[in-house]
């Protein structure tokens, strides 16, 4: 079965369309690459399997472990094993990070019939985890992002990401604003976090993540529609012959060249 | 229920509007044309002359005559503007009585925090020395009965008391003076630190409306000494009382005091308190106000700076809903220089809920490097939640620091979006940003059980609005 099943799906924002009618399914242990230009509606795509309300979906349908994912919250979406690594993390001021990070942990062990875990395990779990994204756990005794730089940020969407251990984790420009070893960092981060039963969804406009990160399978996205899937090779040629390459392609529609 | 209203001397804006019917409870009633000060003159009668040493006696009878020529305030009046004292004045006010029945230990626990140290426990303004826990006498802490220490001829009485929140203050502040049961004098003797917090506990019983508590209290400490103050306000029945309380407190030098006061009562009680502080080379004091309770709350805090360096923390929190009403009136004089003063007042409001922050900052013209900081933020939950805030800065000198900020707003949605994401329910993420809103301002209070409490109030108190 289909991990992650996105069926004909179209959303607008504030009354303009931006996905139209798009497909993409995702089994488990995959992991599949989104890449577009500027305003193609990656991060849309994002923001609507969050859950995110300001995104109105229009039509079509998104199965998770053939669960109605559409019809969850957003809390709930998180519960049952959908992770979004935000590609702009919000600093909430006077919110601790780790007393925040246990709350969502043990919303979802709670949703899952586990027990909570107390503060003495979390801090062990915390530690642990920390270790994987080398990520100064100074950091976690501060309010949530509060005064974070954007590397560190980064860094500590993929820990919540390694501490909750989701499902399907859709990464969000997770590399934009890092430099190359933080970048390294957080693939590595992500790369220890795969497992047979997990998937994980990278959005990107560049090809440079996916060095770390090997996709087994990469989209391209152009206003709102996939217009190309292939390997990880189809990464190398983006990244050669830019967007403009594949965008006027699809632009002709067949049959139109003379 | 109804008191004898003499509407030539009524002094607030009147409605047109039937009169209240016999029997009725006045504050329920919107029309009714409300009592005069001349009327709560004659309803509080001459006060306890008879055993009140000379000076206070003529103390109390200047302050009657000022209290007269004021007049009760009204939104015309610039210091009320926001705050309609309407609903007091509804109310069939006379002194509240002297309780019928003890209270039990177990009643006042939930309020005593658990804290050691001492307690000075009232009940309906009068003081209960069976609830009490006092220290040893002749100890480095004094902490009596306004009345007993009155009976002892303490010296600092007559020097201190009612000179400190003098009459000029508030027409409130002078009634307290003219009227005042009972109350506490505490006092930390010069250099001694005091570890534990002195709690003093006022608890409204009166089960009719308009019954009032005239509370004053005195803080002495005396140089490089230090203390900490708790005053809680609490009711245990639910009839609309009147609490009008004054503290005030005298800073000797290089003199440390926390001083934290909550006020919890009722949601139909009438809470209007002043707390004045004067303050010598080098002492610092801090005062947490954190004010939940009452229908209409008042809170007038100030300091005069009477040496150089002194500085002083001013923190408030306030947690209104429904009807309610808080308002708290600052007033920093900077009358000395290289003195700091910062204010950090935080409001989180739901329902019809009134918010009124004044800050007023004097800074004179010798006092130079001056630092004043003053900063209001208010959480609103609700469409119809109203804040009034006002920065008063009057600089007469040129090289100071002062800043002013004030904010207005709601629940951050980009930060509930966020939580929701990570697994945690709607409800709860904003009980969570509730939290975090107040943080600041309740993290500064050294008692961790009042931390405790108050956590826990923001949690469940704007469950229904959340």
């Amino acid at each position: 079965m289909e991990l992650l099943d996105i069926r004909n799906l179209s959303a607008r924002v504030e009354g303009r369309p931006i996905l139209k009618n798009l497909s993409l399914s995702l089994k488990a242990g995959e992991v599949h690459a989104i890449m577009g230009p500027n305003g193609s509606g990656k991060s849309t795509l994002a923001q609507v399997l969050a859950g995110r309300s300001e995104y109105e979906v229009t039509a079509g349908s998104v199965l998770f472990q053939g669960a109605d994912l559409l019809a969850m919250k957003p809390e709930e979406r998180a519960r049952a094993g959908v992770f979004l690594a935000f590609q702009y993390p919000v600093e909430i001021p006077g919110v601790n990070s780790t007393s925040f990070l246990r709350a969502a942990l043990n919303e979802c062990r709670k949703s899952r019939g586990q027990a909570e875990l107390a503060p003495i395990e979390f801090l062990k779990l915390v530690k642990e985890k920390s270790k994987i994204l080398q990520l100064d756990p100074a950091l976690l005794n501060r309010p949530v992002n509060e005064g974070f730089s954007g590397g560190e940020k980064k860094r500590n969407e993929i820990f919540q990401m390694a501490v909750l251990e989701p499902t399907l984790a859709i990464l969000d420009e997770t590399d934009s604003g890092l430099d190359i070893d933080a970048l390294k960092a957080v693939a590595g981060g992500v790369n220890k976090l795969r497992r047979p039963d997990n998937a994980t969804l990278v959005i990107t406009h560049y090809q440079r993540l996916l060095n770390y990160i090997v996709p087994d399978f990469v989209h391209v996205l152009v206003d709102g529609q996939i217009v190309r899937s292939g390997g990880k090779e189809l990464a190398f040629t983006l990244e050669e012959r830019g967007y403009d390459w594949i965008s006027q392609e699809t632009a002709a529609p067949a049959g139109a060249h003379p | 229920m109804t008191t004898t209203l003499d509407p030539s001397k009524d002094r607030t804006p009147r409605r047109t509007g039937r009169p209240a019917a016999p029997g009725t409870l006045l504050e329920a009633d919107p029309s009714h044309p409300g009592m005069s000060l001349a009327d709560m003159l004659a309803a509080f009668g001459p006060g306890d002359s008879d055993s009140a040493p000379a000076w206070l006696k003529q103390r109390r009878q200047a302050a009657r005559a000022h209290a007269a020529r004021l007049g009760f305030p009204t939104v015309k009046d610039e210091e009320w503007r926001f705050t309609r004292i309407a609903p007091l004045l509804r109310l069939p006010l006379h002194p509240a009585k002297p309780p019928a029945r003890r209270l039990t230990g177990a009643e006042i626990a939930p309020f005593a925090f658990g804290l050691e140290g001492c307690r000075l426990v009232f009940v309906d303004g009068h003081f209960c020395a069976e609830l009490s826990s006092l220290p040893a006498a002749g100890g480095d802490l004094q902490a009596v009965s306004l009345r007993a220490a009155l009976a002892g001829n303490v010296p600092e009485l007559e020097r201190h008391l009612t000179r400190i929140a003098g009459n000029e203050a508030m027409v409130f502040t002078a009634l307290n003076t003219a009227f005042f049961q009972d109350g506490a004098l505490v006092c930390a003797a010069p250099g001694k630190v005091i570890a534990q917090p002195v709690h003093l506990l006022f608890i409204a019983t009166a089960g009719e409306a308009g019954a009032a508590a005239h509370v004053r209290n005195l803080i002495v400490a005396g140089a490089r000494s230090e203390m900490k103050v708790l005053e809680t306000y609490v009711s245990l029945s639910g009839a609309p009382h009147f609490t009008n309380t004054v503290t005030e407190l005298v800073l000797g030098a290089e003199a440390r005091v926390d001083h934290c006061k909550l006020q919890e009562e009722n949601p139909l009680a009438i809470h209007i308190s002043a707390i004045q502080a004067q303050q010598d080379r080098g002492s610092h004091w801090t005062s947490h106000s954190v004010s939940t309770g009452a229908r209409l709350a008042r809170h007038q805090i100030q300091t005069i700076f009477r040496g150089e360096n002194a500085g002083c923390i001013l923190n408030g929190l306030y947690l209104v809903r429904g009807e309610q009403l808080a308002d708290h009136h600052t007033v920093v004089d900077h009358a000395q220089p290289r003195c700091e003063s910062h204010e950090f007042y935080h409001g989180v409001l739901s329902g019809r809920a009134h918010g009124v922050f004044n800050g007023k900052i004097f800074v004179r013209q010798d006092a130079q490097k001056t630092n004043a900081k003053q900063t209001n933020r208010n959480l609103l939950l609700s469409d119809d939640a109203v804040v009034d805030t006002k920065p008063q800065l009057e600089i007469f000198a040129d090289d100071v620091k002062c800043t002013h900020g004030a904010t207005v707003g709601q629940i951050d949605e980009e930060a509930i979006f966020y939580l929701r994401s990570r697994g945690i329910g709607l409800e709860h993420a904003r009980q969570i940003m509730v939290r975090a809103f107040a943080s600041d301002v309740v993290e500064r209070i050294p008692l961790e059980p009042v931390r405790a409490r108050l956590n826990l109030m923001l949690t469940e108190r704007f469950q229904d609005n959340l």
